[in-house]
């Protein structure tokens, strides 16, 4: 159908407002002008639409024309997303190359996902079998995932009439069902959706299973779970970005989406040079074979920055309904929220703290919202998660700013990246004090069962030395280490193997970057039994320098570089 | 070429014109005055009928009456060419030296196109600057944007030539200075400078003064960065870009935005401010397949010594480190009075080592780092508790820090210092403390690093 068209009457950044725009819908992509740059229309009064533009605007001007498209700003899913790098609009970036060179130039119009490769398609239902939306019609194999074709979420379900296996292209009919009407609807292995909409499930579920990222600060005492939702706030040089890529690297997920939102672009190099070495430690295969990125960068347009969380986040719904366990990082939330910032104020809208929108708490708690555990849409049972982890960037590390503050009240998991520990150089700087996890009622019946008995008072042991410790720096800071009693000195000292033997992990170093939650456990046994057997001692009158000469606690430093397989 | 009479309104340097059918955004535009001499400025805002125009000249002397205005349907563009080595611009392009403006090569948008993430190379080779506190430390990286924080009265510009003198890269060379809004005086020290020790012959400068239009401080780092991108990626050049002082850069902004009647962000720099600044910073780089590279030492001085002040605090999050100065180092005499402490460059893990600087490097500069760390932490409990109350691993400890900063950190304005050296020369000091406290170098490195010299010197 040709849609009529509109006409420009202003420019303003990424911010075109165009006329003659009757019968378009809020949300709907448009082409902007003869470039035909890609945009969505957010603002409708009288026929005038406000649109932002995915591309730079520079050299476009009024009187060009306006085309409507009849769709949202949808992703297209299905076999060929992994491993893949997209930019904010799901435009892959090789193909950008291809098209157009080592830099990003506009009015590329590239397909999301390969059209011409086949793919063994290998059915799951045979002829005759009744199927509702979300079931599962069968599944192609894409690198070290089987990639599963559902119907889609829009499909009324019915009667398979046909269906094949073979070699065929997303292009290509693969089964054909037949509504209770008699109507007949062809499935293919793509399908589409809107990237602002959440797809739909049949129920959440209460998480109760440990998202294990093998980081000990993480895994043992703020723990985030598979479905849950967590926030990483931190000052520049904080290292939030490391912290992330761990998760990423090591995370027991599935699938791993990472949006890269409004960062550096080396990080993304980073990511995409060093994935494809790394192994998962679960299936032994590179790691970039369970990952999908999406990459805005923060010279990229900041239009499809705002779109980039989405696209990610909807990407990564798409495996949660194959019943996948799906963890996303979004680095960073404040450049995106910034992206929001700077279109509301070019739509000229009543202003709220620092110049946010009034809307900002309200799209990020919909945007964690789509975080959970879930049971999949589909009759049979089958379930997923979406672990959402977003970094944060306050300015001037500043946490009672708007994006922090919001971002908080709807995460249960916070970990507190502090400038101060990042300059003592430890890392993951994580503050052990202020960080906190909501989930730890969720996953007493895990860590009971895993860490056996014993695990989760260590735990509370540890935190309570740590917590001594820092009542008793004061006093050190005024009368000096030496003159502490004995059992305060070793607090002191129990404290100090805790932060550097236990909380201090070196993503660096081959066999410290990965900690296993069954070593986690040894290894906090370990400092928890060499702290009761001190105090035991004191109390038989054994001097502290002897206490704290003891081979156990040699053993302590050395215990992070033991490898996984060597655990007695 | 349509030319309108409709200027409506001057405000500051923003002019509206009206009756304009066709203007395009970010278009140049050319304002002719009743005398015929011409100035340029830039749409800001086309809409039907109406343009916006940001001047980049003085708008005195302009009458909206008899004013002329014309669109010249192309955005700003920089006329790149190899010959602008060795020579100095203004912030508009023009030559400042009097020399005739170099043979057009190729025309550039000076606002240049985002690369590609997925064609950029991962920078990991080491740039030698002969400064040991940035080289051992806080190593500069090929393709990293470094910045170096500064505040009013530190020797920042110091710093900055003596990098610009000394950096170290095999193959093709070169710098592209741009300097804005510093003072006449600043600007002579800079081309001097680089006159006096020949550096000039590979480098090129772009320079506005704060007597120059405040808006060409907006356009300057971006003509800057197209021709250090057009040396790097078409003439196989390796570019140190120094940008000098982003502070001005930001108020520059600030100015407009405040102009243009914006909703101000922090402190009434526009919202866009960290969008902005990353389309400076991110033009540094490697591309696959692409023999050279840009490298960006941004300086600025940081307001009040604020380090949490938005440009600062924007310009670390999207720099990959920073070099910070201290004043509390400077007034103690040291040159140059970089902190290491607070200083980072994310890529060094991936620049040093072996094959790259040398195997024990990585080690030897946690292990510096950390001691130093503990000397200052130390230092501190002496005020308070004075030094009798010290351990002697306090105490050396102590000798440490102190040495660390006579030694390592100090070195003459001229002193350039070769990797080895720097290395050689934080062994030496490592050796004041009791061996079993280096816990984060290698054994083997001990062994062949530690005391040799005294070893040697006892032979």
């Amino acid at each position: 159908m040709k849609q009529s068209q509109g006409e420009i009457i202003k420019v303003s950044g990424p911010l075109v407002v165009a006329k003659n725009m009757e019968g378009a819908s809020i949300y709907e992509v448009v082409k902007v002008s003869r470039l035909e740059l890609m945009g969505e229309i957010i603002e409708m009064r009288d026929g005038i639409a406000s649109i932002q533009v995915y591309e730079e605007t520079s050299g476009i001007g009024p009187g060009e024309p306006v085309h409507k498209t009849g769709y949202q700003l949808s992703v297209e899913l299905g076999p060929g997303l992994m491993s893949g790098i997209y930019d904010g609009i799901q435009r892959p970036l090789k193909d950008l190359f291809k098209n157009s060179g080592d830099f990003i130039t506009r009015g590329i119009n590239v397909p999301s996902l390969d059209e011409s490769k086949k793919w063994h398609f290998s059915p799951l239902v045979k002829k005759g079998d009744y199927l509702e939306k979300g079931d599962l019609v069968g599944e192609v194999k894409e690198m070290s995932i089987m990639h599963k074709i559902m119907l889609p979420p829009s499909s009324s379900g019915g009667e398979v009439v046909s269906i094949k296996e073979g070699d065929l292209t997303i292009k290509d009919t693969v089964a054909e069902i037949k509504s209770k009407d008699g109507k007949i609807e062809e499935i293919k292995m793509t399908q589409k959706w809107p990237i602002r909409e959440k797809r739909p499930f049949s129920q959440k579920i209460v998480p109760k299973d440990l998202l294990v990222t093998g980081q000990r600060v993480i895994d043992t005492f703020f723990p985030v779970t598979k479905g849950g939702t967590a926030a990483v706030p931190g000052p520049f040089g904080s290292g939030k970005t490391v912290v992330l890529h761990q998760i990423a690297k090591w995370a027991d997920a599935d699938i791993i989406i990472f949006v890269g939102c409004g960062e550096r672009g080396n990080e993304m190099t980073d990511v995409l040079k060093e994935f494809p070495e790394l192994k998962d430690p679960k299936t032994g295969r590179p790691l970039l074979e369970r990952t999908v990125l999406i990459a805005n960068t923060s010279n990229m347009p900041v239009a499809a920055r705002e779109a980039s969380v989405y696209t990610g986040i909807t990407i990564a719904e798409y495996f949660r309904d194959m019943g996948y366990n799906v963890a996303l990082m979004a680095d960073s939330t404040s450049r995106w929220a910034e992206a929001l910032r700077e279109i509301s104020a070019r739509l000229e809208e009543m202003p709220g703290e620092e110049g946010y929108p009034a809307y900002l708490g309200s799209r990020t708690a919909s945007f964690y919202e789509r975080a959970g555990y879930v049971k999949c849409l589909g009759s049979k049972d089958r379930e997923g998660s979406l672990t959402v982890i977003g970094s944060v960037s306050p300015p001037g590390g500043d946490l009672s700013e708007p994006v922090t503050q919001n971002t908080l009240r709807t995460v249960k998991v916070f970990w507190s990246l502090e400038d101060r520990l990042a300059y003592a150089r430890h890392f993951p700087a994580i503050n052990w004090l202020n960080s906190y996890s909501l989930y730890m009622d969720n996953l007493k019946d895990y860590f009971e069962e895993k860490g056996g008995d014993g695990f989760l008072q260590e735990r509370e042991d540890a935190m309570r030395i740590l917590n001594e410790e820092s009542r008793l720096e004061e006093i050190v800071r005024l009368i000096g280490f030496e003159s502490l009693s004995s059992r305060d000195k070793l607090i002191m000292e129990t404290a100090r193997a805790i932060r550097e033997d236990f909380l201090m992990q070196n993503a660096f170093d081959n066999a410290d970057t990965f900690t296993s939650f069954r070593k986690q456990k040894k290894m906090l046994e370990m400092i928890i039994s060499f702290y009761k057997k001190g105090q035991e001692l004191l109390s038989s009158d054994e001097s502290i320098d002897n206490v704290l000469n003891l081979p156990e606690k040699a053993e302590l430093a050395k215990a992070k570089f033991i490898n996984e397989d060597d655990i007695k | 070429m349509l030319k309108y009479k409709g200027i409506k309104e001057i405000a500051g340097s923003l002019i509206v014109v009206e009756g304009v059918s066709n203007a395009k955004y970010e278009e140049l535009v050319e304002v002719e005055l009743p005398d015929n001499s011409k100035r340029v400025g830039r749409v800001l805002e086309a809409s039907a009928g109406k343009a916006l125009v940001q001047m980049f000249e003085e708008t005195r002397g302009l009458t909206p009456e008899s004013s002329k205005v014309s669109f010249l349907g192309k955005t700003m563009t920089l006329e790149a060419s190899e010959e602008m080595l060795g020579r100095v611009f203004d912030g508009s392009a023009k030559p400042l030296d009097g020399h005739p403006y170099p043979i057009l090569e190729k025309n550039l948008d000076i606002n240049g196109s985002p690369i590609n993430p997925y064609c950029r190379e991962y920078p990991d080779n080491f740039i030698q600057t002969g400064i040991s506190s940035i080289d051992a430390l806080n190593t500069l990286v090929r393709g990293q944007k470094l910045p170096i924080f500064s505040a009013s009265g530190l020797p920042h510009s110091l710093l900055a030539t003596q990098i610009a003198r000394q950096a170290k890269i095999a193959g093709n060379f070169s710098i592209v200075f741009g300097a804005m809004g510093i003072t006449f005086e600043e600007s002579r020290f800079f081309i001097e400078e680089f006159k006096k020790t020949g550096a000039l012959s590979r480098s090129t400068l772009f320079i506005n003064t704060a007597a120059d239009p405040v808006i060409e401080r907006i356009t300057l780092p971006r003509l800057a960065l197209t021709a250090a991108e057009y040396l790097a990626f078409e003439k196989d050049y390796h570019v140190l870009v120094i940008l000098t002082d982003m502070t001005n850069y930001c108020e520059a902004l600030r100015e407009v935005s405040a102009a243009r009647k914006e909703v101000p962000g922090r402190r009434g720099y526009p919202g866009y401010l960290y969008t902005d600044l990353a389309s400076i910073y991110e033009r540094a780089g490697l591309i696959q397949g692409k023999k050279g590279s840009v490298t960006q030492i941004p300086i600025l001085t940081m307001p009040e010594d604020d380090k949490t002040h938005p440009i600062p605090d924007l310009t670390g999050y999207i720099t990959e480190g920073q070099i910070m100065l201290s004043r509390t180092l400077y007034q103690q005499g040291i040159y140059p009075p970089i902190d290491v402490l607070p200083s980072l460059s994310r890529l060094r893990d991936k620049g040093i080592g072996d094959k790259k600087t040398r195997k024990d490097h990585p080690g030897l500069a946690n292990q510096l780092f950390a001691s130093y760390a503990r000397g200052q932490e130390i230092k501190e409990l002496t005020v308070i508790l004075g030094e009798s109350s010290l351990s002697e691993t306090d105490r050396a400890y102590l000798r440490f820090a102190e040495k660390f900063e006579e030694k390592f950190l100090t070195q003459d304005l001229y002193e350039n210092r070769e990797i080895e050296e720097t290395l050689m020369l934080g062994w030496e000091l490592l050796s004041i403390l009791p061996k079993e406290e280096l816990k984060r170098v290698k054994e083997e490195d001990m062994e062949k690093y530690l005391n040799k010299e005294q070893n040697e010197t006892k032979s």
